[in-house]
């Protein structure tokens, strides 16, 4: 395996020169001539009804071209087929402080934000739903008039073998609390979108979107706009995280905007506007049933989840499963149950952020097992590597499960880190703690129904020795160009910097599904190995019988094509392609990917199931002040399963991004909102909408990070690779609460884990601190699915019927 | 992304160019020094000045010289007091409070006379147009009749005073001058500051804070700051002590100074009853316990309030450890990494 002479080996990534550079273009440096700027009116209020909007006085001030609210536009649209709940101007009602009301399109941003203080609105207020208990407790007003009743958006409940009987007398029952506060991407480029006509009179749209098939299609619905009569191009995203995986109102309003004026108009969102655009963490409340036996088995999990999603559905029904699909990817869990409500609140929705609705239950596992482990004796990590998932194996929820490098990830982090030597050996005040995680390479199944590639790749070879590759796939700064010039490049020998990258544009490019569920690198490596390889072999054929050197003795490596016999008998790529071209005619291939088809055929069964999943395993080493609560994480190694690094230098940079990103919302990052006494105030307001105020840490608050790469080829993946771009985030914030534990004996049950909340856990008589009751939900009639080792075949039955069979 | 709204720009050659502008711009002109405060409070409109009076190229405004007594001129930028081995020797307090204001970024253009004058802070305040638009605005506007949200039966603001510099320049009993078209004058730093986190400076809008005097007595000084990042965030309590320790180790002078915890440096009152002892355990937490009754920290910074003031006693204790000689690698977590901790600079 280790002849390859671009994959495995660290590089510069292609795109490297132009961002240090400042040469990479992205959406805010795009200037046309003409240009037109946006700037939207917002809702003060965070519930009211729109009794009037009225834009007269705007239209009549300096430099306004046009005016727009939402009587201008007719149709919803939304990123799930089920929540097409979001309106580009809202019509009739706002949701949310800072829902769009209007907009104004005026030749300066200057004047364009002086105009909105000149538009006329009435509200009418209503009461204001700000927490998932109102939610639950309050069914009117609705903040949408759909969803499974009053505020509750959806309730799902899913259960795989009798659980009830499981947990009914087991040697040892596990019942505990948790709470995961919302945090948001907080990307360094705030979204941007500019939109102009074509000289034929078609749409395009160029926006810092990590889904420009999806924009392409939500723009086309809510401009009612033939599909090919709109081009997206996703221009570069400075950092996305999750946060512009939604189609958003700014990027179908200045594409109207460009339809009606007739000239390009752009948008460049505040960093307020962006955290009002959100779509980040979802706040969960947990609370977790474990029963083990006396050697610390699991026998079977029971997981209730509340979501607070706020004010629309963005990918609230998917991310409401992810709080459950995952959990059984670890370890053995013969049994499990899994029940989730998500509920609307007057807030900014919630979304997909980096790891998308697991870190909340994987911080709930992992520091319940590190409960289990203290309680029963046993070291954390030996609780753990007594019950790993098996590879190739099924889960209880019907997961398909391939590689699993996870032992070696739990054995090189306990080595590295001297764990044995520390965990509970270290003085008062110091503490270590493990923690593992797993994610997903991508969903098997993509956002609407259909039965196409997930992933597709082209292959453009003249008689220049270019190759271009053309692929949907977006560059969100996770490195996806690099990957696909590296492919690209092992198989037809060439350089990666020599290969040209067309990529999201819907007009240029085959479709891609998105960068977002790690799913770029298996899915679109895939593709594109797929296309190399065809292209690969026309090259190969033409050259084979141009120079009567067998076709399977034909080497494609150093820019050239020669015997592997002689390699001398050869010739450069580009006189290769030459021969290809004459006698073959241009040169053009493609490539695709689908997914395996789930092994799940339970409805709910369709979150969860991918290709392939990642494995992660940290260790955290912290110091805690016991007479402040004050805390300092001094150290993280971290290993990840990834199955083979494409570029290690890339792989090692998300690592470590995910270990900065999961520190933050481990110590200190909330998306929370403030209340104003109720007597005085209706508002509802975010916090601590800046960089300044909303607490992400800064280079002098990182620890030192270790990583290890655990490469074990996995069958689905291009080379053997799994992903990188989210699992590793996933283990950061259980490893500190368990650490903390082991440094003073206190639990933190929630993130972030403040010193407030340590001193407060430190002074309390339980030593704990975190939520203190899981509310009483009314949930729907469980979907019952015999696990495999039950019998079944992935179809949901009845307990009933069971009982009947066994 | 945010602009700042319109405004005319002069640019000041002289500091008695930059008086005469100031005063002939009346009461909607303003200094730009670094501009690093102002120029975010211009994008969020909570200052909407017409006029702006730059110093930047006002050359008589820069330097340090440390002859005796130290005199700072007040345009002097936060990086340059952080470079000067001068003030690094000789009064530390300065030293170690420049170092951890804001950023290497921010230090390079903001300035000391900037910091100095840097405004009062709230949750409430420090926000957008639209923002403060959604909570019906406050006490302080734009709009008449604001409430106070943090203290809502009151009639006063309760912004907090977030400059670094003031109160490890008030423990060092610096002296302050302010130049007007009328005239100089020199008061104690302490008395720029007014009890109102709505109107923080007593000095006049047309004075210029021009230079920064800080005598010569040998004193130990050092400052304490709480934040909850390593870079970037104003203090959400700021602790300074100067003492002057005689014969024996019996202090001569001592001034202890609270920041962040009030709308202006609160002048430690004390730190008189320091004088003619010698800094033993029992000393230091007697003092530490009634200093840290003035420290009444609001929920209008980072960090629950009450918790703001568990730490404010054991930073005045913290501190005068340090200055008594302790060694602070044997303090607690907290205690030791805000003692050691020097704001990180390019070097």
């Amino acid at each position: 395996m280790s002849d390859y002479r671009v994959i495995g080996k660290a590089r510069r990534r292609v795109d490297a020169r132009a961002k240090v550079t400042g040469q990479t273009r992205f959406a805010d440096d795009l200037s046309f001539p003409r240009m037109l700027h946006c700037k939207l009116l917002r809702s003060p209020h965070p519930h009211a009804l729109l009794r009037q909007v009225d834009v007269t006085r705007a239209l009549r001030a300096p430099g306004v071209v046009a005016a727009l609210t939402g009587k201008d536009f007719s149709i919803r649209y939304g990123i799930l087929p089920v929540s097409q709940d979001e309106e580009p101007l809202c019509r009739d009602k706002v949701r949310m402080t800072g829902d769009p009301i209007a907009t104004v399109i005026a030749t300066t941003e200057e004047e364009a934000y002086a105009a909105l203080e000149l538009i006329d609105v009435e509200y009418e207020l209503l009461p204001v739903i700000a927490t998932p208990l109102e939610a639950l407790q309050c069914d009117e007003p609705r903040i949408h008039d759909y969803g499974d009743r009053g505020n509750v958006h959806k309730s799902v409940a899913l259960e795989f073998g009798d659980v009830d009987a499981a947990l009914a007398a087991p040697a040892h029952l596990f019942d505990d609390l948790f709470f995961y506060e919302g945090n948001t991407h907080l990307a360094i480029e705030q979204h941007a979108s500019v939109a102009l006509l074509e000289p034929d009179g078609r749409l395009a749209l160029y926006s810092s979107t990590q889904t420009p098939h999806y924009v392409h299609r939500a723009l086309s619905r809510a401009l009612d706009l033939a599909p090919h009569r709109i081009r997206v191009v996703a221009t570069p995203n400075g950092g996305g995280f999750g946060g512009k995986t939604d189609p958003f109102h700014h990027e179908i309003v200045v594409a109207k905007a460009a339809l009606l004026t007739g000239r390009p108009v752009k948008i460049c969102l505040t960093r307020e506007e962006v955290f009002q655009c959100h779509r980040g963490r979802h706040p969960v409340m947990m609370r977790m049933r474990t029963s083990v036996d006396d050697d610390g088995f699991i026998k079977a999990v029971d997981l209730e989840t509340l979501l607070d999603g706020g004010a629309y559905g963005s990918y609230g029904v998917a991310s409401t499963f992810y709080t459950g699909a995952l959990q059984t990817v670890t370890y053995r869990i013969p049994r499990y149950r899994f029940r989730g409500c998500r509920t609307f609140t007057n807030k900014p929705p919630c979304g997909p952020k980096r790891g998308h609705g697991t870190p909340q239950p994987r911080f709930a596992q992992e520091v319940q097992l590190d409960k289990i482990a203290v309680a029963l004796g046993k070291d954390p990590a030996d609780l753990r590597l007594q019950q790993l998932i098996e590879p190739h194996s099924l889960t209880a929820n019907w997961l398909q499960i391939g590689s699993v490098g996870l032992r070696e990830c739990i054995e090189r982090v306990i080595d590295r880190s001297g764990w044995r030597s520390k965990w509970q050996k270290m003085p008062h005040g110091r503490g270590a703690g493990l923690a593992c995680s797993s994610y997903l390479c991508g969903a098997a199944l993509p956002i609407y129904w259909n039965d196409m590639p997930h992933s597709g790749v082209q292959l453009k070879i003249d008689r220049s020795g270019l190759i271009t590759v053309f692929c949907g796939a977006t560059e969100v700064g996770q490195g996806s160009d690099d990957v696909l010039a590296g492919i690209v490049a092992e198989v037809l020998g060439v350089e990666p910097y020599d290969i040209r990258l067309v990529t999201g544009d819907t007009d240029l490019t085959p479709v891609d599904l998105g960068s977002y569920s790690s799913r770029v690198t298996l899915m679109a490596g895939n593709a594109a190995i797929q296309a190399a390889e065809r292209a690969k072999a026309l090259i190969a054929g033409a050259v084979s019988a141009k120079l009567g050197i067998p076709e399977e003795r034909l080497v494609f490596a150093e820019s050239r094509v020669f015997d592997a016999a002689d390699p001398a008998q050869g010739l450069a790529f580009r006189d290769a392609v030459i021969i290809a071209e004459t006698i073959q005619g241009s040169i053009g291939t493609v490539g695709s990917y689908k997914p395996p088809a789930a092994a799940a055929r339970f409805k709910g069964g369709g979150v969860g199931p991918s290709p392939s999943y990642s494995y992660t395993t940290a260790v955290a080493e912290v110091e805690v002040d016991a007479g402040t609560g004050w805390l300092r994480v001094e150290k993280i190694w971290i290993a990840h399963d990834i199955g083979r690094a494409l570029n290690p230098t890339l792989a090692r940079g998300q690592v470590e991004g995910s270990v900065y990103m999961g520190l933050g919302e481990a110590l200190s990052e909330e998306q929370a909102m403030r209340r104003l006494p109720p007597r005085l105030s209706h508002a509802l307001v975010h916090k601590t909408p800046s960089m300044l105020d909303y607490k992400s840490p800064t280079a002098l608050d990182m620890p030192e990070v270790f990583v290890d790469l655990i490469e074990q080829a996995e069958a689905n993946g291009p080379f053997g690779a799994k992903e990188v771009g989210q699992g590793p985030l996933l283990p950061i914030a259980p490893a500190i609460a368990n650490a903390v534990f082991d440094a003073v004996g206190v639990r933190v049950d929630e993130v972030p884990i403040t010193p407030e909340k340590i001193l407060r856990a430190l002074k309390a008589s339980g030593r704990r601190a975190g939520p203190q009751q899981f509310p009483s939900i009314a949930w729907p009639q469980a979907v019952y699915v015999p696990p495999p080792w039950e019998g079944g075949d992935g179809r949901a039955a009845t307990k009933a019927e069971e009982a009947l069979q066994s | 992304m945010m602009r700042a709204g319109r405004f005319r720009y002069h640019v000041a050659s002289t500091v008695a160019d930059a008086a005469a502008a100031l005063a002939d711009g009346g009461p909607h002109a303003r200094l730009l020094a670094g501009g690093t405060d102002l120029i975010p409070n211009m994008k969020r409109r909570q200052d909407t000045p017409d006029l702006l009076v730059s110093l930047r190229h006002v050359g008589e405004l820069r330097g340090i010289s440390v002859n005796g007594e130290t005199a700072i001129h007040a345009g002097t930028s936060l990086d340059d007091i952080v470079k000067s081995a001068a003030i690094r020797a000789v009064h530390p307090a300065l030293h170690r409070a420049a170092s951890q204001i804001a950023s290497p970024l921010i230090r390079n253009t903001a300035t000391l006379g900037g910091n100095l004058c840097v405004d009062t802070r709230c949750n409430y305040y420090n926000q957008t147009f639209e923002w403060r638009k959604s909570i019906g605005f406050c006490l302080r506007g734009p709009v008449p009749d604001g409430i106070c949200w943090v203290a809502p039966s009151g009639r006063r603001c309760w912004a907090t005073a977030s400059s670094d510099s003031a109160p490890a320049l008030i423990a060092l009993g610096a002296r302050l001058t302010l130049l007007s078209r009328e005239g100089e004058r020199d008061i104690p730093l302490e008395e720029l500051y007014a009890d109102d986190g709505a109107c923080p400076l007593t000095k006049r809008a047309d004075e210029i804070v021009t230079s920064i005097r800080i005598p010569s007595r040998v004193v130990r000084s050092t400052y304490w700051k709480l934040r909850r990042r390593g870079s970037i965030d104003f203090p959400a309590l700021g602790v300074a002590a100067a003492i002057r320790p005689g014969p024996h180790g019996v202090i001569e002078d001592a001034r202890i100074v609270l920041g962040a915890v009030a709308s202006h440096p609160l002048l430690v009152p004390e730190s008189q009853l320091l004088i003619g002892r010698t800094l033993t355990d029992n000393v230091i937490e007697e003092f530490a316990e009634g200093a840290a009754r003035h420290a009444r920290p609001l929920d209008n910074t980072d960090f629950a309030m009450t918790w703001r003031k568990s730490v404010a006693r054991s930073f005045l204790s913290g501190a005068l450890r340090e200055l008594r000689g302790d060694d602070p690698s044997t303090f607690p977590l907290l205690a030791r990494e805000t003692a050691l901790r020097n704001g990180w600079r390019f070097e």
